[in-house]
């Protein structure tokens, strides 16, 4: 990694700023600057406010984040709960998508697998709080689960608003982020290396472990990442389907920045779990070297 | 002792002989959507020779390659090892190990990961693989310290004989190799060539190479087979297929050659539609045969007062050529054209729109049927 230092920085600002690519793309800067760094600031202002007040940058205290970490509230439940089932779910997908991934590459002709693409897609064309209402209709109380197994006289299965109901909204939602870039992944294992692998007395389980996997590492890392990231940051699946069974994080930020009009807890929250989850990320891209697993190194 | 599944022919592979016969092609046919691309190949592979099968790209070579190997299966026919048939083994089950055109190295592993990957495969002890992969290494002419390096860091040439040492190291009798060489610049390709065919004397293996170039294979090969459309056409030393080509194909796939359709005359001599009413002597070969004769172009003399020739032409210079120690001439006879070929000592360096005299003997020239 390169060293920076301010003098540098401003003088590359500088230089790009004045070249006409960067006068071209000062409208995507500032747009970006108010919508995306501007909010973050913000949040970040109202984190350090005095509890229970709107004096963003006029107060300071650390009351809020000491608060979180104090033990008197169980927010670290929520922090638990939400990583937990989003590292449930993404483990889920991995283990679901790689061999869907493998058949659309391998074994399934273009057309079907052209057939599976746009079934996995199709769902996104509807809202998601729609979609998982829709489970709702299915899964409740004389929804068309129950419905059918009282016409067959039992009662169905009660499994709305619980935890697995969570995390099953979850994988569902999720199944296209980790999908599609396993799918990239396994594309890119060229077949001649598993033939070479089997031709030199490697077994099918060695060649997918040693050759196969590895190599489409990179494809499952980022569905992994993908998937991971959205799902601790997700909030309906655990609202709608979970009924509050459970409490998420983000559950606990929106109730801080509505119900109880703390706004400073919330944003310590959200900084809270930016920061973990950016922490994860980061050092998930330092351990693994996508440019040695894509033997570019 | 290293166990592996392919124990078993691999040790029948052991136990033959060297210049015996090891694999047997009886009969082997393969359809594909019924198109036939391999036609009833009948070939004796001997132990621990260089054998080469040649022909243009579509003549079946790979097909037949991967037969060997085991990824592919014959649709009739037989391949027997021995006295055992492995038609339907796979890979893992067969004494062979292939090298692939485009080398197939494992992009995530070092050089000597990749080596010693075949090794870990059987179970070998760590401390034995270096050791092994350390040698091999050596015998390939890779720096001791290329061990630890990436294998895509490696220029086309090194990886070449990463892939070879990998091959070695999967310690199969027979080794097939499919192309290459192909995508290596000519000159490091006749390095590589020699050391191939260095290292086949020293490791004592089979080595089963395919190639589209005839030169390649009269290079480095004890024994060329010549296919053409999924037909084998010829099987010889290089020697044999260069003096006495069966057919027009061989003798024009090895090279520059002078081909005349030749019938026999009522008059008893030979004639040439060529070559309207002349008659040209050659070798006897039994009454009212139509063919073709074959004039390779170091065969043909320049014609001078008092050289002696069977068969004589005019023929009016077109072109010249130099080749370093030779000199090659495109000639014109009528609407014939004509490659000569002669020592550079012997050019007339300004002979180009002049008429010359050449000629050959009757046993220079080959004659074929079909």
């Amino acid at each position: 990694m390169t060293k920076f230092s301010v003098q540098k920085i401003k003088s590359s600002l500088t230089e790009f700023i004045s070249s006409k690519g960067g006068k071209c793309a000062l409208p995507v800067y500032i747009l970006l600057t108010l919508g995306f760094v501007a909010p973050l600031f913000m949040v970040l202002g109202f984190s350090f406010a005095t509890p229970r007040s709107f004096s963003a940058f006029t107060s300071f205290s650390l009351d809020n984040f000491i608060q979180i970490f104090d033990g008197s509230t169980s927010v670290w439940r929520s922090f638990l709960w939400s990583i937990a089932l989003a590292a449930f779910v993404t483990a889920i997908l991995a283990v679901v998508c790689y061999p869907v991934a493998v058949g659309m590459v391998r074994i399934f002709g273009s057309k079907t697998s052209t057939f599976i693409s746009i079934l996995f897609v199709f769902p996104l064309f509807v809202s998601e709080n729609v979609r998982l209402y829709g489970w709702i209709l299915f899964f409740g109380k004389n929804g068309v689960l129950d419905g059918i197994c009282k016409l067959l006289g039992f009662h169905g299965p009660d499994i709305l608003f619980t935890p697995g109901m969570t995390a099953m909204g979850l994988a569902y939602s999720y199944l296209p982020y980790m999908l599609f870039p396993v799918i990239m992944g396994v594309a890119l294992v060229p077949k001649d290396l598993i033939t070479a692998a089997r031709d030199l007395g490697s077994s099918r389980l060695r060649t997918w472990w040693q050759i196969e996997l590895p190599l489409a590492m990179p494809g499952v890392l980022i569905g992994m990442l993908l998937t991971f990231v959205l799902a601790t940051g997700s909030m309906s699946e655990s609202k709608i389907l979970g009924g509050q069974s459970i409490i998420v994080i983000t559950n606990d930020i929106d109730v801080s920045f509505t119900f109880s009009q703390n706004w400073p807890q919330g944003a310590a929250l959200a900084v809270v779990l930016t920061l973990i989850i950016g922490s994860l990320t980061l050092y998930a891209f330092k351990k693994i070297d996508l440019d040695k697993l894509m033997g570019r190194s | 002792m290293i166990s592996s599944k392919n124990e078993v022919t691999q040790n029948v592979a052991e136990e033959i002989k060297p210049g015996q016969p090891l694999l047997d092609l009886v009969n082997v046919c393969r359809d594909f959507d019924k198109v036939k691309v391999i036609k009833n190949v009948n070939l004796v592979v001997k132990k621990n020779e260089f054998f080469t099968l040649v022909g243009p790209s579509g003549s079946g070579k790979t097909t037949i390659l991967k037969m060997l190997a085991g990824m592919d299966q014959p649709t009739s026919g037989d391949i027997v090892l021995g006295s055992k048939s492995i038609s339907t083994l796979p890979p893992d089950k067969r004494p062979t190990c292939m090298v692939f055109q485009f080398l197939a190295l494992f992009p995530h592993m070092t050089v000597g990961q990749n080596i010693e990957f075949p090794m870990r495969v059987k179970g070998m002890r760590a401390e034995d693989c270096i050791a092994k992969a350390q040698k091999l290494l050596d015998l390939v002419h890779l720096p001791e310290d290329y061990y630890n390096k990436n294998v895509m860091k490696c220029s086309g040439g090194e990886r070449q004989r990463v892939a070879i040492a990998r091959a070695l190291a999967y310690d199969s009798e027979i080794i097939l190799f499919d192309e290459p060489l192909s995508a290596i610049d000519a000159k490091l390709r006749k390095t590589l060539q020699k050391e191939l065919k260095d290292l086949h004397r020293r490791s004592g293996k089979t080595f089963i190479y395919i190639t589209h170039s005839l030169e390649e294979a009269m290079f480095m090969s004890d024994r060329v087979g010549v296919l053409c459309k999924g037909e084998l056409k010829q099987v010889g030393t290089p020697e044999e297929i260069y003096a006495h080509p069966v057919s027009r194909f061989v003798a024009e796939f090895i090279g520059d050659v002078n081909i005349f359709p030749i019938r026999v005359k009522p008059t008893g001599g030979w004639g040439s539609t060529d070559f309207p009413g002349q008659l040209f002597k050659v070798e006897p070969h039994g009454d009212d045969l139509e063919g073709y004769i074959i004039v390779r172009p170091e065969a043909l003399k320049l014609v001078k007062e008092g050289t002696q020739v069977d068969n004589v032409i005019e023929c009016k210079v077109l072109n010249q050529f130099s080749l370093g120690s030779r000199s090659q001439f495109q000639l014109a006879c009528g609407k014939k054209e004509i490659t000569l070929e002669l020592p550079r000592s012997e050019v007339d360096l300004n002979s180009v729109g002049k008429t010359i005299k050449i000629g050959w003997n009757a046993h220079d020239a080959i004659f074929v049927t079909e």
